[in-house]
């Protein structure tokens, strides 16, 4: 297939033809071959990659499966995701990651790189055969027990330590077990209020900080999943001025709801780790402005209805996110005024496909370059009134009018979304 | 009054509660007669849905209903389909099936009350009769009741104004501290904390008077008309709250030489059951001081009067 995008506008404000012809870019600048299509007001950026996403396949097929997952993930603009290991069975050896991979080429609409587990089971106490992951056909290079923190620190340092193997990185879910026991909620004013079991703060910080200390002592490469406070924040800044090799992700969750909206009980905003407080949201934005956060990880976690219809204590923790991040993304940094379009291809793309070592990913818009790529319109907006392609239903922005929308989705030369709407399999 | 449902202390303003204690006035008169029956409830199905065990409260709403003439039906999470795991909202369901007009529920899960009264599962008034460690606003109204009974006179049409009520113990975990810290302060109250750091979230001692953690220099340094003593959970020691039941007693027991150390007129409250020698000893608990036999009392008037608004009957009680 061969087309051209006119008139686009890239990230650095420059309008011009895009002309793809099978699964490359083979031109940026006047030409135009194939079937031109209009792309005035739009914004091209490289196919989003996500860090952090819940496919829930094998073992949660209610939930999501890698197919309904990756028509969530074209829709919002990205081409690759990073299912997360807590499957049934757990994605903790080379079968399990691998039949992952090949359900996420059967549905072709994004590359889905499977995660592996840190331990067997994610139990926290053997690790998994993470060398057989990796030189899977799967070649998973990140691996986590996400959902569990690796709490235990002879565990982490020896995970951190063995990845170094084949250049893996660590995705911890930082979340000090005893603090947090039966944890519902940020541990504040409003859990105090609320009667809710409050889940500390430094619950996070202090594991984090402790694996910096591991990552430095072993020479390791840590990567923060869904970091929450302003405190975690003050962390990473200083395990990043010590030259320590941790990049950080922040949910776009996190980047805009705050604890107040959990006085509705409603367990639509039931998480973890929790919503926090304003003064978090706002450590969180500009640490997301000035580098000290460096990805967006959706921590799409589809749960359904039953496990949400209830009451707060028996509902499960987690929230939608695929559909709605480049709004969340587009909000912070750009209708804020504070930063700009390429910052958010970084963050959304060029970091995230980085740090997993996806080469075909986040590359630089230019011939040559594979032809992954998302158009956003920034001056239309997205309102969800439902779960939208996910399987599940826990939306917390139902009705809320977010900035942006995704108009197209380009995966390997092939329309993924097309107008906005699901152009079928790549 | 337009009350739909009582879900939380913080549902009702200063008029509102001040009616029902009005109310209650009326209602423990209905108490006294050879026949204690009124009619306002006459052909209302009340559901009393308790997923937690509870003796007292249970009882009481049973009696208050009882005495409105409803019809009560009785719920128990150990003899019924809650137990094989149907969910709250299935649970409910089938009570609106059977067109109950009011549920009182007791929950572990802190906001379920709220959860129900908003979920659109059920369109009839939802009680709060505790959930989890949030609210239980039925025993604030009484314990309301009780104090203005016993220390305002001529109390009819009364706030609580200027009183000055300590509550001693658990109030991390306390549904019963929650409430009356929203319903003592509606009425004009002065409310004070006494607990172990543990046990006292700094966001909630903000909203106190006063807060100390030392019993001996809050009675030193205050002039309290009530103390409230809240009931200590062992399991709470497991979770390392305080170090053991003897250190608890001596530090945060009230006691006779406590009790000896305020004015004359200090009254003993506890919502029960207490834990005799550990947050409060016998002395204490049956002095002439003690309100705990009033307050059980209060409590049937406390219900009636909010079931009887809640039905929103016209008829004179």
């Amino acid at each position: 297939m061969s087309f051209t995008l006119s008139d686009v506008t890239l990230a650095d404000g420059r309008k011009v033809n895009v002309a793809i012809d099978g699964d490359r870019i083979t031109s940026v600048g006047t030409e135009k071959h194939g079937e031109i299509i209009d792309c005035s007001g739009l914004v091209l950026l490289p196919g989003f990659v996500d860090l952090h996403t819940h496919l829930r396949q094998p073992g949660f097929e209610q939930s999501e499966t890698v197919l309904t997952g990756s028509q969530a993930a074209a829709k919002g603009g990205y081409t690759a995701v990073h299912p997360m290991a807590n499957t049934m069975p757990v994605a903790d050896n080379a079968g399990v990651v691998e039949q992952i991979q090949r359900l996420g080429e059967d549905a072709g609409l994004v590359e889905v790189q499977p995660i592996g587990a840190v331990t067997v089971g994610l139990e926290g106490e053997q690790l998994s055969e993470m060398g057989s992951m990796n030189e899977s056909r799967a070649k998973v290079t990140i691996f986590s027990d996400d959902g569990k923190c690796v709490s235990d620190a002879l565990v982490m340092r020896r995970a951190l330590s063995y990845v170094k193997t084949f250049k893996g990185v660590i995705a911890q879910h930082a979340q000090e077990p005893r603090l947090t026991q039966n944890a519902q909620m940020n541990e504040g004013q409003v859990s105090a209020e609320l009667g809710l079991s409050g889940w500390p703060a430094v619950a996070e910080e202090s594991i984090i900080a402790r694996d910096i200390m591991l990552a430095d002592l072993t020479n390791s490469r840590l990567h923060v999943c869904h970091v929450s406070t302003k405190g975690s924040i003050e962390q990473i800044r200083l395990g990043k001025s010590r030259g320590v090799q941790v990049t950080a992700e922040v949910t776009p969750h996190h980047l805009l709801l705050t604890d107040e909206l959990v006085r509705s009980y409603d367990p639509v905003y039931k998480v973890n780790p929790p919503l926090r407080t304003q003064v978090d949201v706002d450590a969180l934005r500009e640490a997301l402005i000035d580098g000290t956060i460096d990805v967006i990880g959706t921590d799409h976690a589809p749960h359904p209805d039953e496990s949400k219809d209830c009451e707060w204590a028996s509902a499960a923790f987690g929230m939608l996110g695929l559909e709605t991040a480049a709004s969340i993304a587009q909000l912070v940094l750009i209708e804020s005024g504070k930063s700009n379009w390429e910052r958010l291809a970084s963050v959304l793309s060029v970091v995230p496909a980085q740090i997993s070592g996806l080469e075909t990913q986040g590359q630089q818009i230019e011939a040559g370059s594979f032809a992954n790529l998302a158009l956003i319109d920034p001056k239309a907006t997205t309102t969800l009134t439902d779960g939208g392609a996910s399987k599940s239903s826990n939306q917390p922005y139902r009705n809320m009018k977010l900035p942006g929308r995704v108009i197209h989705t380009i995966f390997r030369g092939k329309f993924t979304v097309r107008n906005g709407e699901l152009a079928g399999k790549a | 009054m337009k009350l739909k449902h009582l879900v939380s202390a913080a549902d009702l303003n200063r008029a509102e509660a001040i009616q029902l204690m009005d109310t209650a006035v009326e209602m423990s008169s209905v108490s006294a007669r050879e026949v204690k029956k009124l009619p306002a409830l006459r052909g209302k199905t009340v559901v009393n849905l308790f997923y937690e065990d509870s003796t007292r409260t249970r009882v009481s709403f049973e009696v208050a209903e009882k005495r409105l003439s409803a019809d009560v039906v009785n719920v128990s999470a150990k003899g019924s389909s809650v137990s094989k795991g149907e969910s709250l909202k299935d649970t409910v369901q089938t009570l609106a099936a059977i067109s109950a007009d009011i549920v009182v529920m007791r929950h572990s899960a802190s906001g379920a009350a709220h959860t129900l009264a908003n979920s659109g599962w059920f369109d009839g008034s939802v009680i709060n009769a505790g959930d989890g460690t949030h609210e239980h606003p039925t025993q604030a109204l009484l314990d309301a009741i009780t104090l203005r009974d016993r220390l305002i006179s001529d109390p009819l049409g009364k706030d609580l104004s200027g009183l000055n009520v300590a509550i001693v113990g658990d109030i991390a975990h306390s549904r019963v501290a929650r409430s009356n810290l929203l319903l003592l302060k509606t009425l004009g109250a002065r409310v004070h904390f006494i607990a172990p750091p543990t046990l006292l979230p700094r966001a909630l001692s903000a909203q106190a008077v006063s807060s100390h953690h030392n019993f001996d220099n809050a009675i030193e340094e205050q002039s309290f008309d009530a103390v409230m003593m809240l009931r200590v959970q062992s399991e709470r020691m497991q979770a390392a709250f305080f170090p053991s039941e003897a250190e608890y007693s001596k530090l945060w027991g009230l006691n006779r030489e406590r009790l000896s150390r305020m004015n004359n007129h200090t009254l003993v409250m506890h919502p029960g059951p207490m834990n005799r020698g550990l947050e409060i000893d016998s002395f204490c608990a049956d002095s002439e001081n003690s309100t705990i036999l009033d307050q059980v009392r209060n409590g049937v008037s406390a219900r009636m009067s909010v079931l009887y608004h809640l039905a929103g009957t016209e008829r004179n009680a």
